[in-house]
């Protein structure tokens, strides 16, 4: 009864600060719902609130033209912009569009690079996110091997 | 045990190079196992943090489009020699790695 009574008690304890917690700080939480979207649009959304971002050239996107192995498509994302806030990487056709989310503190470079899996030929979207709005690049990556498990 | 985490670090003057590779199956959940025909469940890093000195300098949100054992690399300034990187990551089963190393 006593362990019971503690339990319940450290759940409303927790339960309270979630709800306690400004918007902005939940936004550094694991992006839930974003990550579970199924189409690009809906995932940006969850993220940003918006699936809007302006296309600018001040991003620049690496990525193979053709991917051989879709388990291991090698991304990297560069950009001069200012003030960035976060780099997501974005894939329109993957089962779950949102691949990845960098999360870039004042100071952090904004130059990232990592390896994402694929499951077809798609257009890969690099999203930036900075104080002053949201901005893309976007490439087509061929897929000859999906990297999904299928 | 001993951490599969594998990180470097190059320093050019206050910036620091960050490279970093771990050993993680990265399951997405639609695979199946070849022998059993079962699901293999979903097994993903959720998130992976680098501290310089405790302090946050990355933070990556994976979902299971990250490749199996990831590779990250990116930059940050005002690192100086005899800092500590601290790498660590959770993953949606509660397991979690962590390693550290000192810039130099």
């Amino acid at each position: 009864m006593q362990l019971s009574r503690r339990l319940f008690l450290q759940g409303s304890v927790a339960l309270a600060a979630l709800l306690a917690i400004p918007r902005a700080l939940v936004a550094a939480a694991w992006p839930e719902k974003a990550f579970a979207s199924k189409a690009a649009a809906e995932a940006m959304t969850a993220l940003f609130g918006t699936d809007q971002a302006t296309p600018s050239s001040a991003i620049s996107l690496d990525a193979p033209e053709i991917a051989e192995n879709g388990a291991v498509v090698p991304i990297s994302v560069e950009t001069t912009l200012e003030n960035v806030q976060s780099v997501s990487i974005v894939v329109e056709k993957n089962p779950r569009p949102l691949a990845v989310s960098f999360e870039i503190p004042p100071g952090t470079l904004p130059n990232v690079a990592c390896r994402i899996k694929m499951g077809q030929t798609s257009q890969v979207m690099a999203v930036v996110k900075t104080d002053s709005g949201l901005f893309s690049a976007a490439k087509e990556v061929k897929v000859t091997i999906g990297g999904c498990g299928g | 045990m001993a951490s599969k985490i594998k990180v470097k670090v190059k320093l050019k003057g206050d910036v620091a190079e960050v490279k970093s590779l771990m050993l993680h199956p990265m399951e997405t959940g639609s695979r199946k196992d070849p022998d059993t025909g079962a699901t293999i469940p979903v097994h993903h890093i959720t998130e992976l943090t680098f501290l310089n000195n405790g302090e946050t300098v990355m933070a990556v949100h994976c979902s299971t489009a990250v490749s199996r054992d990831p590779f990250f690399s990116f930059s940050f300034s005002g690192a100086k020699a005899g800092d500590t990187l601290a790498v660590r990551w959770v993953d949606n089963q509660g397991e979690s790695d962590s390693v550290e190393t000192v810039l130099g």
